[in-house]
């Protein structure tokens, strides 16, 4: 391999130069200063972010195991910039509380380095890269959640993840093991030409199905969200449900539509019944959180299950929809985290009933709720309402009209939860309404960035002709 | 290969070993032990890995070296949970995971 070929790994090269600059930085910046390390860690993560930007080549670098082409790009340019807002949100909160235990520069690392495993995972060409990725982009965000270190709830969000995490990866394993005794290989287009549907394939196929399922928290896997989001701290809690796992979902997608795509009569059905029971068990159990952050998980695990109208498809216009929901659903969703982290840094208080009279109080913040939950809920003038459009259009596409119709009810269900935060901010007068603050300067530009999103991805159609476009290459 | 041992055999073991992995991390009550049953899982898999290798596919070594990572994958996740479960000790004085617990579902 020639040295040239290593710049074909760019983005991961830029992320990895990121981590050793910050690493070497928390060496030489004296503990006075290191502050400053915030703002140098968000800097150079910018940078990076631009430098995605540029065209890069398609590749196949170490014989196959790492590859990558112009959705893969674009995928990781959306990651990028889901992690910029998420760091401009939590900037002050490390600032505040962690940069005086000198625990500041730690969280990047963790953050970035867990990034660094998402992209392997997102380009991985065979099982093993796929699992090193997966566990490099599971194990710092155990070690994120239990950061708090003097917080019992943090510590038990930590150990519920990374237990949970070690059980359903070692479950994928004995997987891909029956996987890799039928195939013959563990590289996916060797997997693909041998792949048939006999008993061993298929129960191999569920169980490594079962890991990836559990990223996502798809329904029978979705125990440890409420838990984790509630006790993590809220910018980790924000980082799972987004980044975590749009990256799962975009790497689930590849290897459905690609390797699996022969065993797609199997895996439609179980689609099909994960779907409903995640969209059903995530709606009826947001009904009765009173906890803006476990509110947000059964949130996240409902929008999980409308995602998977898209995947059933196995179509170009199911990838273009997918990705096109992920882009939308990472925006929103920061918006809602971020309102939820202002709000709690500055406060302390993250129960819906402290939200009653926000809007008087705080009636930029509330506005800006109010967009990321109608996005969420699928309310038409706001980008969300158009990802879920496309989902159900493509679902509808393939005949799945029965589907689309009780997803059409979930939605219904949906916009009830929602308005009742959206109730609480604006009509309610509450007895003991949060004050009057004033953000800082770097949560500020992270949440307008959410809100630009919020407003110009659904009405901006060129992106997703021009998702439509790269959509085709995933045959 | 081990003579006189067919692949079914060192299968069946594995399988087993798997589901007793399983069955601790559901019914076990106390951290370190559910750990123990993650590794019990983990570990039927590296030797399926490599038996399916042996037996299977002799001629590339993919599986055995599949299995050289797991193993070394699951040290830091090991590392990383004990690490975890010390400072929930710290706090709680019990690793039961009744005394540790207080979000539930």
């Amino acid at each position: 391999m020639e040295l040239n070929s290593f710049l074909l790994m760019r983005h991961e090269l830029s992320l990895l130069a990121v981590i050793l600059i910050l690493l070497i930085a928390e060496i030489f910046i004296s503990p006075g200063r290191k502050k400053h390390i915030v703002s140098i860690a968000i800097v150079l993560f910018g940078l990076h972010s631009i430098s995605g930007f540029f065209p890069l080549a398609d590749s196949e670098l170490f014989g196959g195991m790492f590859r990558s082409n112009e959705l893969i790009h674009f995928f990781k340019n959306v990651l990028n910039l889901g992690v910029l807002i998420l760091l401009l949100q939590s900037a002050d909160w490390i600032k505040e509380k962690m940069t005086d235990k000198e625990r500041g520069t730690e969280f990047f690392i963790l953050l970035f380095a867990s990034l660094f495993g998402m992209y392997f995972m997102i380009s991985a060409g065979d099982f093993l890269m796929f699992y090193i990725g997966l566990e490099l982009s599971t194990l710092p965000i155990a070690a994120l959640a239990a950061f708090e270190v003097m917080k019992r709830k943090s510590s038990e969000a930590g150990i519920k993840l990374i237990l949970s995490a070690a059980m359903a990866s070692g479950v994928s394993l004995f997987g891909i093991s029956m996987l890799y005794a039928t195939a013959g290989s563990i590289y996916f287009d060797e997997i693909l030409l041998n792949i048939s549907a006999s008993h061993l394939t298929l129960l191999g196929f569920l169980l490594f199905f079962a890991g990836l399922a559990f990223k996502i928290s798809l329904v029978p896997f979705h125990f440890w969200t409420a838990d984790v989001y509630e006790g993590a701290p809220i910018s980790i809690a924000s980082y799972l449900s987004v980044i975590s796992k749009g990256a799962a979902v975009f790497i689930l997608m590849i290897l459905l539509f690609t390797v699996l795509k022969p065993l797609m009569h199997i895996w439609e059905n179980l689609i099909y019944v994960l779907a409903l029971a995640t969209m059903f068990t995530g709606n009826l159990f947001a009904l009765r959180q009173e906890n803006m952050k476990r509110f947000l998980a059964f949130s996240s695990i409902a929008q999980a299950g409308f995602i998977l109208l898209g995947l059933i498809t196995g179509t170009q216009l199911g990838t273009a929809t997918v990705v096109y929901f992920v882009t939308i659903y990472i925006s929103s969703n920061l918006a809602a985290f971020g309102v939820v982290q202002a709000i709690s840094s500055q406060t302390g208080r993250e129960n819906m009933k402290d939200y009653e009279g926000l809007y008087r109080t705080n009636p930029k913040l509330s506005l800006v709720m109010m967009l990321a939950l109608f996005s969420l809920a699928g309310i038409p003038p706001v980008a969300g309402f158009f990802g879920k459009f496309f989902l159900f259009t493509a679902a509808a596409s393939q005949g799945y009209y029965l589907l689309v119709f009780l997803a059409v009810v979930n939605v219904t269900i949906s916009l009830y939860y929602y308005l009742l935060v959206i109730r609480a901010m604006f009509l309610r007068r509450g007895d003991d309404p949060i004050p009057f603050f004033k953000n800082k300067v770097y949560m500020r530009i992270g949440i307008v960035l959410t809100v630009i999103g919020i407003l110009v991805l659904g009405l901006y159609s060129p992106l997703y002709d021009y998702i439509y476009e790269l959509s085709g290459i995933l045959k | 290969m081990i003579p006189g041992v067919s692949i079914t055999e060192i299968l069946t073991l594995t399988s087993i070993l798997f589901f007793i992995g399983v069955y601790g991390f559901i019914t076990r009550k106390n951290l370190i032990s559910i750990l123990i049953s993650v590794e019990l899982i983990l570990n039927a898999s590296v030797v399926n890995f490599v038996i399916i290798n042996k037996y299977l596919f002799p001629d590339v070594l993919e599986g055995v070296i599949y299995s050289i990572f797991i193993i070394a994958v699951a040290a830091a996740e090991t590392a990383l949970a004990v690490a975890i479960i010390i400072n929930l000790y710290r706090q709680t004085g019990s690793v039961e995971v009744k005394d540790t617990q207080v979000m539930k579902y």
